[in-house]
This record gives C-alpha cells, structure tokens and sequence, in this order.
C-alpha cells in the first residue's frame, strides 16, 4: 500500500512539473505554431537562476522562484521580439532553426558562467510529512500543490479576464482575432512571458529534489514535446492530462519494469501511439 | 546554375588541391583534423539530401551516424569481424532502421516530424547508452581496429587514411550529384517546395520521402563507420542531437540544398573551431547566434549566396545582349535555389 502510494506520490510530482512545461511549450505553439526547442533551455536558466538567487544573494526559496520567473519571462519575451517576431514570414523550417541556435546560445552562457558540472538547491523543506502510515516528503506535495495552484489560476486568467481570452482568440483564429482589434504583438509577447515563466517556476520547484546542470532541460522538454503531441498542439488541457500520463507511466514504469529504461518510457509511449494514430490521442487539437 | 564549361575543370582544381593538401600541412594533426572534417562532410552530405533537397528537418541525424560507427565498433572489437565487412554491414543497418523509423516518422508533417525525429534520435541516444551488454555504456567502445589494407595499400598512418577518408567523400558526392539531378532528385525538390502540387504531379509522396530518408540514413551510418576506424574510440554522446546541430550548422553557413554546401561548411566550420582552441567547450555561444543571424540575414548560405550572384549576372549580361527577348528563362533558374 505505501509502496503504491509512493509511485502515486511521484507520478504526480513528476506529472506536475511535466505539465507546467507542458503548458507553456502548448501556448506558444497555439500563438505562433512554433516548436520552441529553445523552450527547455528557458526551463535550464529558470534552475540556474533560482540557484544562484537562493545560493548566492541567499534570497528566501519564493522570492527566488518570482524572481527566476521575472527573468525567464523577460528572456522569453526577448526571444519572440528579437527572433521570433521577425521571422514569422519565413518557412517553418527556419523558425525550427533559430530556435535550435537560441538553445544552444543559452546552454552554452550558462556553461561558461557556471560550469558544467552539476549544482544542487538547498532543500527549503526538508521535512517528512505523515498522515497516518503514509509518508511524504513536504517538496513533493509542495510541487504538486504549486503547480496545480498555478494551472488552476492560468484556467482563471485565460477564461476570466479579458487579457487571457485574446490569448485563446488568438489561438483559434489568427485572423479573426486581428478583425476585432487584438493586438497581435501583445498577445504574442504576453504569451512568451507566461511560457517562460511558467518554465522557470518548473524549475525552480523541481530543482530542491533534483540535480542542476546545463543539459538539464533536454529530457524535460522532449517529454514536454511527447506531451503535447499526445495532448494535441496547442491544447491547454491535452498538457495537462499528457504530462500527468507521462508522469505516472514513468513513476510506475521505473518500479514496476526497469529504473534503467525509465527515460525511455515516454518515448516509447509516442512511437507507439503515433504507429497507430498518427493524428494524436485528441485529434481536434493536432494539425498532424 | 554554374555554367558548364567551367565547372569541370574548377572541381578538377579543387581536388587536385585536397590530393596536395597533406603535402603543404604543417603536421599530421592538421592532417587528421582536415579527415575528421570530411567524415562530417559526408554526414552532412546526406542530412542535406532530406533537409535541403526534400525540406524535412530530421534530428536524428547524428543517432544514425551513431549506428553505423557502433556497428563497425562491436562487431570488430567484440566479435572479430574484419573492418571492411562491418563496414558494408553498418551502412546497411542505418538504411534498415532509417527504413523502418522512416516509415514512422514520416507519417507527420513539418514541425511534428523533426519533433519526433528528435525523440527518435534521443532513444537511440538512450538505447546506446543503457544497453552497457551490447554497446559498452557511457565507458564507449575504445581500440576499435583501424581499417585493414586492401591489396598493398595499408590504412595505418594519417596519410593514407586521410586518402581513404577523400576516396569516399568523392564518391559520396559522386553519387549524390547523381541522384539529386537524376529524376527522383527532381522529385525531392517537387516534395520540398510544395507537397501538395507534388503529390497533384504524381509523386508518390510517402514512397519518395522514405527513399530519402534511407538514402540519407545510409550516408549517416556510413560516415559513422568511416568516424568509428578513423578516431577508433567512440561513445555514446555522439548520438546526442547537438552533434546533429553540427551538421545544420556545417549545411546552413555553405549553402542549404546545395552540393557543395555542406562540405565547405563543414571544413570552414571545424577550421574555425580549431583556431579558437579556447573555445571548443563554448563553440556553441557563437555557433547559436551564428544559426540565428544565418536564417534571419542569409538564409541561402556562401554557395546559395554565390549561386544567387551568378543567376543574377547571367541575367543581366543576357539582358544586355538581346534586350528584346524575355529573361524568364534564366529567372527560373534563379527559382532553383528557392
């Protein structure tokens, strides 16, 4: 029974933070229809920067997740004026390009400010929550609480108010959202700093339970891709529910079949979905 | 397009000058690194057969590459098979699995295939690296055999290997000249600028795609048993897609969709990373940008560029000389390099 609860515990902590990232690749594909490849390396800066807030100006482990969250937006904002914007009547194929190239800029920064080996976040919570037989660890619950707080909100904001809606007009129709006066580079620059944002808080609540390195958002963010392409391109709740089904495959796949091959799973998940439904689980969603 | 009559004798002097080269180099190390820059060539050679002349980004390049030098690696080192048997047997299992992930992949369109090429190559990353029974892990495979001579030619110093590493970058290039101006070549650009007209030609789409891809998958697998007698020491980092940005980075600075781009990227790039020693952990801070401004400034690269001037100036000096008949014609030419 522990045993299970366990691998449930770290389905859902895994499937929180896969879902977060999840969520802002999903946005900006919906706005601009660009595979952000750039997206986990945001995901990288946003660990690094919270690390070095938290370990260097010793900030308080929420003022450094905002703050990782205010430069990571900024950084993602940047990207879309100085490469994204400017390239939206150029083939796809560039786009995929400039994104491979912002990826590779970004991890390399890093890797020369701080090195290539790894770093940890001090555990702000380093407690062990019990509830009758049941034992957690209080980083996990917080993650999983956070995160789901945060998509609870981002539901609110983007159904709720009248900002959030041009985003999801946006989405939905390019040109008729342009026909009723939203701002096109508004919306756009509005959803790379969410996206980027939404990143760095990902990182920032993983990293007290994982390790920080530059090549650190490579899984993440092809498991983000697995997710969306499962959930459908530009779906907000097909994230969610992908990155909870990756999330709990991995958990359970690690205990049940092989730690080693854990990393595999998801992949292996894709290439058997895509063999017999090459449109996506949710096809309304995909553009396959 | 170049003009014929001088194309052949400028490619004569070009390889004249890759016969010479060892002559004039320094030392053996500048040898070694000119060889190394051709067994990426031929790579990337074969990446721009699906990228530049089929539009198709697949990232999972260099997994292939991978294949074909772990092929060559365990089969010589653990199993004893002579080098030039495992290297056929390596070109040929990067086509069959090319086939197969192919066939796959390219059920999906634009983005969703070169995301789903690079989960491809990251599980073949995986696949090498976990598999420690089979590929030796993250220690990698190390005194694999360099390639034995065939009659009385010997491969045991960089010399003749750098020849034997020039034989097959012409031939490949050979063979894609070929194939790109043969009918089927024709068919992968009809694909690149316009699936739907292609497919409206007649264009069998999913049999040409899968032909590229297994073309250009067997290129990779057999640079990669080239890589594996050459550095003989290989490891599973080497499929990890970075390797494969290389490569777009090698076709995009000489000219994407071209013969020759990718070879004159290749040594242009691995010269420029060598100068810059210092650089080599953090070649990527100037490689990215690089990426960025190619796309955003010069998307055509040197030979496109170079090719673009000539169109240009054919047009103009034939304007000239018959200024009343029409110049559509050499605009199409122009239209080539699109």
């Amino acid at each position: 029974m522990n045993i299970f609860f366990q691998q449930v515990l770290n389905g859902l902590t895994l499937g929180s933070v896969y879902a977060l990232v999840a969520l802002g690749l999903t946005l900006v594909y919906g706005i601009l229809h660009i595979p952000n490849f750039a997206h986990g390396a945001l995901y990288m800066v946003g660990a690094y920067m919270a690390f070095y807030l938290v370990g260097s100006l010793g900030a308080n482990y929420w003022v450094a997740m905002a703050g990782a969250a205010l430069v990571v937006a900024l950084l993602a904002v940047l990207s879309d004026r100085l490469i994204f914007h400017r390239l939206r009547n150029a083939p796809p194929l560039h786009d995929m390009i400039a994104a491979i190239g912002l990826l590779l800029f970004l991890e390399a920064g890093i890797q020369a400010i701080w090195g290539a080996e790894f770093h940890r976040l001090a555990p702000p919570y380093p407690q062990i929550v019990r509830i009758f037989d049941l034992v957690a660890p209080a980083q996990r619950l917080i993650i999983i609480a956070a995160a789901f707080g945060l998509m609870f909100v981002l539901h609110l904001f983007l159904t709720r108010t009248l900002t959030g809606s041009t985003i999801i007009a946006m989405a939905q129709n390019r040109e008729g959202a342009s026909l009723v006066g939203i701002d096109a580079t508004r919306v756009s620059v509005l959803t790379f700093a969410i996206s980027g944002a939404l990143a760095a808080v990902a990182a920032t609540l993983f990293a007290p339970i994982n390790l920080i390195y530059p090549s650190m958002g490579h899984l993440v963010i092809m498991k983000a891709f697995v997710i969306i392409i499962l959930g459908g391109m530009g779906s907000i709740p097909g994230a969610i529910v992908g990155g909870l089904v990756i999330g709990f495959a991995e958990s359970f796949g690690a205990f049940y079949v092989s730690t080693n091959y854990k990393d595999i799973i998801a992949f292996a998940l894709l290439v058997l979905i895509l063999s017999f439904r090459p449109q996506g689980l949710f096809p309304s969603g995909a553009r396959a | 397009m170049m003009s014929k009559t001088w194309q052949k004798p400028l490619l004569a002097v070009l390889l004249a000058l890759a016969i010479i080269f060892p002559m004039f180099a320094a030392n053996d190390y500048y040898i070694y690194v000119m060889s190394l820059a051709y067994i990426m060539a031929i790579a990337a050679v074969g990446l721009n057969l699906i990228l530049g002349y089929t539009g198709q980004l697949n990232l999972a390049h260099a997994g292939f590459m991978a294949i074909g030098a772990y092929t060559v690696g365990i089969l010589t080192v653990d199993y004893g098979v002579p080098y030039w048997v495992a290297f056929v047997i390596a070109g040929l299992l990067s086509a069959v699995i090319g086939f197969f992930a192919g066939l796959l992949s390219l059920r999906l369109k634009g983005h969703f295939f070169s995301i789903f090429t690079l989960c491809v190559g990251f599980m073949i990353y995986l696949i090498i690296e976990k598999w420690d029974t089979l590929t030796h892990g993250t220690v990698g495979i190390i005194d694999i055999p360099a390639p034995t001579g065939i009659g009385p030619i010997r491969f045991d110093n960089t010399w003749s290997q750098y020849y034997l590493v020039l034989f097959f970058l012409v031939v490949s290039l050979w063979l894609m000249s070929r194939i790109v101006h043969s009918l089927l070549g024709r068919a992968f650009i009809a694909i690149r600028n316009g699936e739907d007209l292609a497919e409206t030609l007649g264009i069998n789409l999913m049999r040409t795609k899968v032909l590229a891809f297994v073309l250009s998958t067997f290129y990779a697998g057999m640079a990669g048993a080239l890589y594996a007698g050459f550095v003989r020491f290989i490891g599973p980092a080497m499929a990890l897609e970075s390797h494969t940005f290389d490569m777009i980075a090698f076709i995009l600075v000489g000219g994407i969709g071209t013969l020759f781009g990718p070879l004159l990227g290749a040594i242009l790039l691995t010269w420029l990373t060598q100068s810059l020693q210092f650089l080599q952990d953090f070649r990527m801070i100037v490689f990215g940008p690089l990426l960025i401004l190619l796309v955003m400034y010069f998307p055509q690269g040197l030979i496109g560029y170079w090719r673009e001037r000539q169109a240009r100036r054919a047009a103009a000096s034939m304007q000239d000389r018959r200024l009343q008949r029409s110049v559509i014609g050499s605009q199409q030419e122009v239209g080539t390099n699109a």
